[in-house]
C-alpha cells in the first residue's frame, strides 16, 4: 500500500572543493513510499528553490541503474542500506516515517568534493584511459563459432564488464582502494580473445595509473563487493593480482 | 621495483611473508605440543634449535620476515589512512560480509606484537641470545643460572607468573583472529583463482587457525598448572637432563655453579 512518510535529513553541504563543509538539517514531508531516493531529493530542492535557498548539489542521470552517475553514501552505506543497487533505484519505502537520514559524499583523497555530494570522478576515468580499451582493429563480426568461447568465459567476461565505474567500491572501502573497479576493467579484457595482445601492458598500465592517482591498497576486506551496485566479485582482483604479478614475472 | 613502487607489489610482499609466518606458527605450536607430553624430548629440541648455525640462519631469516611484515603494514596503513582523505563518514556501517578482523589487521598485528616482545623477552632472550652472548640468566626462585636449552624451566619461570597466561591468551585471540583473515587473504593478494576456491580456502582458513591457536590455549594452560606444581623443577628426568647441560656447558668453558646446582639436585 503506497503511503506518505516524514523524513529528516543531515546533508553534507560544502561550497566548493577547498571551503570547510559541513551537515545541515532538513525535513521533507509528505514523502510517497513509491518514490525514489532521488525524487525526494527533488522533493527538497524544491522546498529550498521556493525558499529562495541553494538547492542541494548531487549526481545523478539516467535514474534507470545504468549510468553510474548517482553516488551518495546514505546511512553508513554507498548507494544506501539496499545492497545490489544504485541510489536512483533505491525506494523510500525502504525507510520508515521521522527516520533521520544522514547523507555524505563518497570520502576519498582521489574523487575530491567538487560542491555538497557531487566529487570528482574523474580519477576514473584516467585509469580507463590509460588502458581500459582495445587499441587495434578487431574488424567484423566474426562468424560464429570461429573463435570460440565457452559459456562460463561468456558469462564471467559479462560480468564483469556490468561495472558501471560509479566509485561505490572506493567509498566503501576504508583504504579508499579502486581494485574492483580496476580489476573489472581489466578481467573483461584479459577473459576474452580480443584482450589478450595487450593483456600484460593493460594490467600494468591501470594499475600504475590508480597508484598514480592516490587510491589506496587492497587488503581483502570485500567491503567494496558487499556495496557493489553491480555485484562485482572480488575473485576479479584475485584475477588482477594474478594478471598484474604475472606480467611483472615476466619482465 | 614494483614490489615496492606498486600497491599490489607491496601486498604480495604482505602475502608471502605472511604465509611464511603461518607456517613458523605452525611449526611453534607443533613443538610446543611435544612439550605438553615429552617435556625432556622438548628440551631436546631446545637444545637443537640453540646457537647452532642452522638454527641462528633460521633465526635471521624469521627475523628478516617479521621486519619487512611489520615495515610493509606500517608503510600500507599509513598510504591507505591518507588514500581515504581528511573527512571521514559520520555514520559509517559495515556490511555482514566484510569481516571485522579485516578492518582492524594493524590494530591485531600491534597487539601480536606488544605479546610477541613479552615472549620474547621470556624465552628467546634468556635460551638462544643467553648463548650467543654467553651470559646465562639467573633463575630468582632457585638463585641458579639457567642453561639455555632448559625449555621447560624457562616454562616454570615464565608460567609460574600470574599474568603470564593473561597476556598469552589475550595474545593468542588476536592472533586467531589476525590471522584467520590474512589466510585467504595471502592466497587472493597472491591472485589464486577463487571463483570456486575462495569459499574453500576461507573454511581451510578458519579450521587451520582454530586448531593452531586451540593448541596454543592448551598449551599455556597445562604449562600454568605445571609451572604451579613446580612439575619442571620437581620431575627427576628433567633434573637429570638439568644437571647434563651444566655438565656439558661446564666443559664448554661457562661458569656454571656446578656445587650449588648440586644442592638443587640433591633434593
Amino acid at each position: 500500500m503506497e503511503h506518505t512518510i516524514n523524513v529528516n535529513l543531515k546533508i553534507w553541504r560544502q561550497r566548493s572543493p577547498k571551503d570547510k563543509g559541513a551537515f545541515v538539517n532538513y525535513r521533507v514531508e509528505n514523502v510517497s513510499t513509491g518514490s525514489s531516493f532521488l525524487e525526494m531529493l527533488d522533493m527538497l530542492n524544491q522546498q529550498l528553490v521556493e525558499k529562495g535557498e541553494e538547492p542541494v548539489v548531487f549526481d545523478n542521470d539516467c535514474r534507470e541503474g545504468i549510468c553510474g552517475m548517482c553516488s551518495l553514501y546514505i546511512n553508513g552505506h554507498p548507494h544506501g542500506p539496499v545492497q545490489g543497487i544504485t541510489t536512483c533505484q533505491l525506494h523510500m519505502r525502504k525507510f520508515k516515517n521521522e527516520d533521520t537520514i544522514t547523507i555524505e559524499p563518497w570520502r576519498s583523497a582521489a574523487f575530491p568534493v567538487i560542491r555538497d555530494l557531487m566529487v570528482n570522478r574523474n580519477a576514473f576515468d584516467q585509469i580507463q584511459q590509460a588502458g581500459g580499451y582495445v587499441s587495434f582493429n578487431c574488424g567484423g563480426a566474426q562468424d560464429a563459432n570461429n573463435l570460440p568461447i565457452s559459456k562460463e568465459i561468456a558469462d564471467m567476461a559479462m560480468d564483469s564488464a556490468t561495472c558501471i565505474g560509479c566509485g561505490a567500491c572506493v567509498a566503501a572501502c576504508k583504504n579508499g582502494s579502486a581494485m574492483l573497479f580496476v580489476s573489472a576493467k581489466v578481467s573483461q579484457f584479459a577473459l576474452l580473445p580480443q584482450g589478450q595482445v595487450e593483456r600484460k601492458r593493460r594490467a600494468k598500465a591501470m594499475v600504475k595509473k590508480m597508484d598514480e592517482l592516490g587510491f589506496g591498497n587492497c587488503t581483502n576486506t570485500g567491503a567494496c563487493e558487499a556495496e557493489c551496485p553491480k555485484n562485482i566479485s572480488i575473485s576479479n582482483i584475485a584475477r588482477l593480482n594474478r594478471e598484474f604479478i604475472r606480467a611483472k614475472w615476466n619482465d | 621495483m614494483w614490489l615496492t613502487n606498486s600497491s599490489i607489489g607491496r601486498k604480495y610482499v604482505m602475502a608471502i611473508t605472511g604465509a611464511c609466518l603461518v607456517l613458523f606458527v605452525t611449526f611453534h605450536v607443533l613443538m610446543n605440543a611435544v612439550c605438553i607430553f615429552w617435556p625432556v624430548a622438548y628440551n631436546v629440541i631446545c637444545e637443537f634449535l640453540g646457537a647452532n648455525w642452522y638454527a641462528l640462519v633460521a633465526s635471521c631469516g624469521l627475523a628478516v620476515l617479521f621486519i619487512l611484515h611489520i615495515l610493509y603494514a606500517s608503510a600500507l596503513t599509513i598510504q591507505n589512512r591518507r588514500a581515504r582523505g581528511h573527512e571521514r563518514y559520520a555514520v559509517d556501517h559495515r556490511p555482514k560480509q566484510v569481516e571485522w578482523s579485516s578492518k582492524n589487521m594493524y590494530i591485531l598485528g600491534i597487539v601480536i606484537l606488544a605479546f610477541l616482545v613479552v615472549h620474547i623477552i621470556q624465552f628467546w632472550a634468556k635460551m638462544q641470545w643467553a648463548e650467543i652472548i654467553g651470559n646465562y640468566y639467573v633463575d630468582d626462585y632457585t638463585g641458579l643460572p639457567v642453561p639455555p636449552a632448559a625449555g621447560t624451566w624457562m616454562i616454570q619461570i615464565a608460567f609460574s607468573q600470574v599474568w603470564t597466561p593473561i597476556v598469552y591468551i589475550i595474545g593468542f585471540i588476536a592472533l586467531w583472529f589476525h590471522m584467520n583473515h590474512g589466510f585467504w587473504s595471502m592466497f587472493q593478494t597472491a591472485g589464486w583463482n577463487n571463483q570456486v576456491w575462495l569459499k574453500r580456502l576461507k573454511c581451510i582458513g578458519c579450521w587451520w587457525t582454530t586448531v593452531v591457536i586451540a593448541l596454543f590455549v592448551a598449551q599455556a594452560i597445562v604449562f600454568t598448572v605445571q609451572a604451579h606444581k613446580q612439575t619442571y623443577l620437581t620431575c627427576p628426568e628433567l633434573l637429570e637432563q638439568y644437571k647434563n647441560m651444566y655438565m656439558e656447558s661446564h666443559d664448554a668453558g661457562f661458569a656454571a655453579p656446578a656445587a650449588a646446582t648440586q644442592g638443587l639436585f640433591d633434593k
